[in-house]
């Protein structure tokens, strides 16, 4: 087997997932500055609503295919509404208060869902019932899995749909807009509430998608695993320049090829002194140094967090 | 029925008084402007029209209060202002930003003819459609600036000092602009440094003075009055 193919797939797989999740943080620091950390939460929620549909349907017989696209209907719903109901009564109260305390009420969210999860779903891992199909192919040297081509197309189809969203409907515009100057999107009679509102909703659905694809890849899910997901989205954000939609799909795409290198890599190098379990290094030392060689970020026009 | 009318209008910032007791009016298809001095509080008033700044006071509207109606709901009124400083998208393209100007109209067809006629009443804006707005000098953003305010089909036209920072030739065009679109029957509340230009352009005018009105009269009068040419006509 190829491993550098192998590592290259692994990481476009990925990459494509935090691509998306990172979308989520990008567009809503984009118009409000905020860095709404809870979203790593809502990938996780993602995931645990729809494995617990598939147990129902699967419990009452339904076919797969069916039962995926309910599953992720289903996951996709109850994200959009926690991301609303956490844009309305979590973040709206305090757009004009000074940015600190925005940032501290998107962690105590993010505590909050871990919570909820852990006593809906209790501290287990759960796993991923296997209703994605399960074949195995090879391509140009590399061992590839139905899911991870699933995985693939849908990343692509909804990055590519989000583009032309932001780029070509009055929404979008609305969206851009806002990020230049609110008071002016105002006079254009744009209602930023409305927008503001849209913005977490689309990016709540994203993240729906990104969680029950992530854990139909690695075949469980937990209370916790959107903590370490969300950070690495926020670092492939910061990566591309965070604001910037096109900056948050190629910086989730670099973060997923950098890792998966890395994690294919460093023990050779290092004579087997770090082995991969080192992986989750290298989102980490990537955000340091776009950090300070770098802060606006590869795409990135003006700077990050200033507060 | 005044398009515009205005009665005891005050705005604060905090407890700076910006604006104390200011009534003011505009008819419809009349050309109004407001003169005054640095600080007098012509901005501020232009922004609380247009629902940006929290006032008191009362402002109709072809009829209707205003109230504290949010921004966005009195620009779906033909209430348009093009702000201090032009306020274009830079990020956005020509094309866009005029699409943003017709933001609230959903009849497709109209936009579409309009954007045809902006495109010729500013053939410079068309030339560059799909560049960036924010590569733009002054003139062609306070072009591009009042092509988008046309876009929403405003019924009143509030700009504030399009002639800030442009050299002397452009003034002459961007007020050119102007002037056509005052043919075409919008209503005009002008902001404007440029005093002499602006009671050339307009029917009436008032004049600011530390956040009320000093002085309500026919432009000729103004342009007239010993006093005005003193302060704001550059006359010994
Ligand atoms: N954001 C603000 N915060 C506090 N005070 C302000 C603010 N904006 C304006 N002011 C004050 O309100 C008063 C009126 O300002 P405004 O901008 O309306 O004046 P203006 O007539 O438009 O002046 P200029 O000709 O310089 O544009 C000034 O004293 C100004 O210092
Ligand atoms: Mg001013």
């Amino acid at each position: 087997m190829d491993i550098l193919a192998q590592q290259i797939f692994n990481g476009l797989v990925l990459g494509s997932i935090y691509a998306v999740v990172a979308l989520g943080y990008t567009m809503v620091y984009g118009i409000l500055e905020l860095i709404n950390f809870a979203h790593g939460e809502i990938t996780m929620m993602g995931a645990m609503v729809a494995i617990s549909v598939i147990g129902m349907g699967l419990a009452a017989g339904l076919p797969a295919l069916p039962l995926i696209l309910l599953a992720m209907l289903a996951a996709i719903a109850v994200c959009m509404c926690l991301g609303l109901a956490i844009e309305r009564f979590a973040y709206r109260p305090l757009r004009h208060a000074p940015r600190l305390a925005p940032l501290i009420t998107a962690i105590g969210m993010s505590i909050l869902l871990q919570n909820i999860a852990m006593l809906i779903w209790g501290k287990q891992y759960i796993p991923f019932p296997p209703v994605f199909p399960q074949g195995e192919h090879r391509l140009l040297g590399a061992h590839v899995t139905d899911v991870q081509l699933i995985i693939l197309a849908t990343t692509l189809l909804l990055m590519l749909a989000l583009t032309l969203l932001v780029q070509r409907t009055p929404l979008g515009r609305a969206m851009r807009a806002i990020a230049q100057s609110q008071p002016v999107a105002q006079l254009m009679g744009v209602n930023v509430n409305r927008v503001v509102a849209a913005t977490f909703a689309i990016g709540s659905a994203l993240a729906a998608v990104a969680g029950v694809l992530v854990a139909a890849n690695y075949g469980q899910a937990h209370y916790y695993m959107g903590f370490l997901l969300g950070l690495k989205a926020f670092s492939a954000a910061v990566l591309g320049g965070i604001g910037n939609i096109a900056g948050a799909m190629l910086g989730g795409l670099l973060l997923g090829l950098i890792e998966s290198l890395g994690a294919g890599y460093i023990g050779p190098l290092t004579h087997g002194f770090l082995g991969s379990n080192y992986q989750d290094v290298f989102a980490f030392f990537v955000l340091i140094l776009v950090l300070v060689f770098r802060p606006s970020g590869l795409l990135g026009e003006r700077v990050v967090e200033r507060a | 029925m005044k398009l515009l009318s205005v009665e005891r209008l005050q705005v604060a910032y905090g407890r700076i008084q910006a604006v104390r007791a200011l009534d003011l009016q505009v008819g419809e298809g009349e050309a109004v402007c407001l003169i005054g001095a640095n600080g007098a509080g012509k901005t501020t008033t232009l922004k609380a029209i247009a629902g940006l700044l929290p006032c008191r006071g009362s402002i109709h509207f072809d009829g209707r209060s205003l109230g504290q109606q949010p921004a966005h709901a009195i620009a779906r009124l033909g209430l348009t202002l093009v702000p201090e400083g032009r306020g274009i998208f830079p990020r956005m393209s020509v094309l866009e930003n005029l699409q943003m100007g017709a933001y609230v109209r959903r009849d497709r067809q109209a936009v579409k003819s309009d954007l045809e006629e902006v495109f010729a009443l500013l053939p410079r804006l068309a030339e560059r459609k799909t560049q960036k707005a924010g590569l733009f000098s002054g003139g062609e953003q306070q072009m591009l600036a009042l092509g988008r305010a046309l876009m929403s089909r405003p019924r009143l036209l509030m700009l504030d000092e399009p002639s800030m920072g442009l050299a002397p030739v452009m003034v002459q065009t961007v007020f050119g602009i102007i002037r056509q679109i005052i043919q075409r029957g919008v209503s005009l509340l002008l902001v404007e440094q440029n005093a002499h230009l602006a009671l050339k352009l307009c029917q009436r005018g008032y004049v600011l003075e530390n956040g009320a009105v000093g002085l309500a009269d026919p432009a000729d009068e103004l342009a007239a009055n010993p006093a005005v040419r003193a302060a704001y006509l550059g006359e010994a």
